[in-house]
């Protein structure tokens, strides 16, 4: 029984949430990494693009709300994800028109497209906080748990108990959905068969009549729908705050390298191994011990590796050791 | 010589448009940015030399500008005798535990052989000093942290002089920048890019949650001044006479020895305060003079050209001997000093250390936009942009309400529309650089006053 108590805290306080915000950062990580793959450049926009297509589906939800539309149990938010995600591609297409094609065609280093990326990155964030402030939003409503603690412990008897947040499940299951349509998209057809021939040889791409034009239309389009999902499904989880959003690009970018940049799959598990490493580093394993330890072994400290203050640091710490051992990351990325 | 023309009216313009700032606002604005530009100015010189001179991306200039921030307070607080008394021994037993861990990680690294065994070796010494650092250092930084917590509540500096800690904010940084170099030099641009970025993110988080160490979050206040305090100043003898000489036309206009007496006293007050940051601005100055000396000696020294060659074509300097890492190194340490330097100079002036203000957005990117738009490569015209972009940084804001209100002025006051454009008056920064970082990149990626070859 006590062993059982000690892996439902582990599974309450590491797993659920690790596996939810790990799904958050591996699409952002796959949106970095697909903009690198196809397009060859370290998008530093990528936080705030993320936020741009979430401010939409914030205040769509507003207005939604407002006239009375809604899901019932489900947030409606999820009902305003496919117009977001218009506007996003609208909006990237223009950034993609009038800054980045230039540089495209001209062929610069991917250090002018980064700098280029810092100037969009500037102008989004400027936007953003002209449209819709800088303030803490919350927009979620709907039902908020599926399982609370307190039923579970009448269910099982046990005197732990398992919460499951809604938000929660509803990310992890919208991810790897999302997830499994682009890889069959991108593995399976012709245009997905394209971009990857493109990302692996631009020239060798050229010659065999593959249009560059459309190539880099639809990588926005994927870009697009998974910044957008990946923003609103943050969003929905914590709460919509523009300065945050910039925050976490840092540990998307980490999930992307650690992934292997270039590499989709491997910046899909890269988001787990991020926010798996960042809950498991900087949780309190003290009740975890005390179910499985006898009473008078019972630990005085919180045994706690790194204070929960340091969540960030355990991610780029990751990214500084897997740049030192395997460069090219886990899954072998693009070479350096 | 007509490039000199160039660079002469560019900053001239910048002086006038200080002036203007001067007299529209007032003169203690106008010297609290001009002061902010000469620190840019300093950063920007930091950053050219790393991307100017050869051509490394270092996004980690708000790393080395906490450090040097964190210089000012190791050097210039007084000690906090009792927190050493309680704790000392634990943070300097922690100290010896690190420095242990790194020889015994090299030992091992240096002795044994590529292989599993001995990469868990490594991967168990660091986990096992990590344990052990906590549990030693745990209670030492518990008592510390509590020893009079509203005002310390950490172990303080050394007491010397604030101009010292300059040079030690330098050397801090530069020391940061020789292990990170290290780490990450060998990677690509844009992943040096994102490497610096996140290490810089680190070394941020540890000055903001390692409250034994400089309050954290908590924030050093009242730091030491080379300057002389405004307090002091007010009750001076000599000063009060001194304002009274420049103001004695206006002062005899006033009649009655009572509203004399008052006006004198605000003039006093206003002087007062315009006095230090005059004193700043000329500290400043002569450190932004010296190293643009310096800076400019070197740039078209055998070794600046051999900086450039390296940048230009890598093969080919490496072909003819130069060593690529080495001299990669050297520059990164010298920038990151520059910028630690900075970091020191603004904590200064300010007096006061704030961790949770250093942000990659103000601290990063904006010192990136300085150096690219005032011109790569080129010290003016990098101290250029410094001035430039931090002007609109600061006066973006003013700039855009007046012409809201300009636009917006056949609306009526309540307007929806007009408020909420008002209210967010102060984003408008964020466009301004953004957009005039974009243009500068596609009509003229070479800055305002580009790069200048000599050719010898």
């Amino acid at each position: 029984m006590d062993f059982l108590n000690a892996i439902i805290v582990l599974f309450n306080f590491t797993v659920i949430p690790a596996l939810a915000y790990g799904s958050q950062l591996a699409l952002g990580a796959i949106f970095v990494t697909l903009i690198y793959a196809v397009l060859r450049f370290a998008n530093f926009a990528t936080g705030d693009m993320m936020s741009f297509g979430t401010m939409f589906a914030v205040i769509l939800t507003y207005y939604f709300q407002s006239l009375g539309f809604g899901l019932g149990v489900l947030p409606t938010a999820l009902l305003t994800i496919p117009f977001a995600i218009l506007m996003m591609i609208l909006y990237m297409l223009i950034i993609d028109k009038f800054v980045f094609s230039y540089y495209r065609i001209k062929k610069s280093p991917p250090v002018q497209f980064a700098m280029v990326s810092v100037g969009v990155m500037f102008v989004t964030q400027a936007l953003i906080r002209i449209i819709i402030g800088p303030s803490d939003r919350r927009f979620l409503d709907g039902e908020k748990f599926i399982i609370k603690a307190t039923e579970f412990k009448e269910i099982t008897g046990l005197a732990e108990g398992i919460t499951l947040k809604s938000t929660q499940a509803i990310t992890i299951i919208v991810t790897l959905i999302v997830v499994s349509i682009m890889f069959w998209f991108l593995n399976r057809t012709k245009t997905g068969t394209s971009m990857r021939a493109y990302s692996d040889n631009e020239d060798l791409a050229l010659l065999s009549g593959i249009d560059p034009k459309r190539v880099v239309l639809i990588t926005w389009v994927i870009a697009g729908i998974l910044a957008t999902i990946g923003g609103v499904l943050y969003g929905l989880d914590k709460s919509y705050r523009p300065f945050v959003y910039f925050n976490n690009m840092l540990p998307i970018f980490a999930a992307a390298i650690v992934g292997g940049i270039g590499n989709p799959f491997g910046a899909f598990l890269g988001g787990y191994v991020i926010a798996f490493a960042e809950i498991f580093v900087t949780y309190a394993y003290k009740r975890f011990i005390s179910y499985l330890l006898p009473e008078h072994l019972e630990p005085d400290s919180l045994l706690q590796l790194l204070s929960t203050d340091y969540k960030f640091a355990v991610s780029f710490s990751i990214l500084v050791i897997v740049l030192l051992i395997r460069p090219s990351g886990i899954f072998k990325g693009k070479v350096i | 010589m007509r490039n000199y023309k160039n660079v002469i009216a560019a900053y001239s313009i910048m002086i006038f448009l200080i002036i203007l700032v001067g007299i529209f606002q007032s003169w203690s604005i106008a010297l609290t940015i001009l002061n902010y530009c000469l620190i840019s100015a300093v950063m920007t010189i930091g950053a050219n030399i790393q991307w100017g001179y050869a051509g490394l991306i270092n996004f980690g200039i708000m790393g080395y500008t906490a450090l040097g921030g964190l210089a000012v307070v190791l050097v210039s607080v007084e000690p906090v005798k009792k927190a050493w008394q309680v704790g000392g021994l634990n943070i300097l037993a922690c100290v010896w535990i690190i420095v242990a861990i790194i020889f015994v990680v090299k030992f091992i690294l240096n002795r044994f052989d590529k292989s599993k065994l001995r990469n868990y070796s490594v991967a168990s010494v660091i986990l096992g000093g990590i344990i052990l650092l906590r549990v030693t250092a745990a209670p030492g930084i518990e008592a510390i942290e509590s020893v009079d917590p509203a005002k310390t509540g950490f172990l303080g500096g050394m007491g010397l002089p604030v101009l010292f800690s300059w040079i030690v904010g330098a050397l801090l940084a530069g020391s940061l920048a020789f292990v990170i170099g290290k780490i990450a030099l060998g990677l690509r641009a844009d992943y040096l890019a994102i490497a610096t970025l996140l290490i810089a993110e680190i070394i941020v988080s540890i000055i903001k949650h390692e409250e034994w160490l400089a309050r954290g979050v908590k924030n050093v206040i009242g730091l030491k001044r080379p300057a002389p305090y405004e307090i002091d100043l007010q009750t001076s003898e000599w000063f009060i006479n001194l304002v009274t000489k420049f103001n004695s036309s206006k002062l005899n206009l006033i009649n009655s020895i009572s509203d004399k007496q008052e006006a004198l006293n605000q003039m006093v007050i206003d002087a007062s305060s315009v006095y230090v940051k005059l004193c700043f601005t000329g500290l400043f100055l002569t450190v932004v003079i010296i190293l643009l000396i310096v800076t400019q000696k070197a740039l078209y020294s055998p070794w600046g050209r051999k900086m450039r060659a390296i940048r230009d074509n890598e093969e080919a300097a490496s072909a003819m001997g130069k060593n690529i890492v080495k001299e990669h190194l050297l520059i990164f340490i010298l920038g990151s000093a520059i910028v630690g330097l900075a970091g020191a100079m603004m904590v200064t002036n300010d007096g006061l250390f704030t961790p949770g203000s250093y942000r990659p957005m103000r601290y990063t990117f904006v010192i990136w936009v300085m150096v690219i738009v005032g011109g790569t490569g080129n010290n003016f015209g990098a101290i250029l942009g410094g001035f430039v972009v931090w002007f609109l940084w600061v006066e973006a804001a003013p700039i855009a309400l007046f012409l809201i209100n300009l636009f917006t002025s056949h609306l009526p006051e309540t307007n929806a529309v007009r408020v909420h454009l008002i209210e967010s008056a102060p984003y408008f920064r964020f466009l301004v650089i953004g957009i005039g970082l974009l243009l500068i990149m596609r009509y003229r990626p070479q800055g305002i006053i580009p790069e200048k070859i000599i050719k010898q």
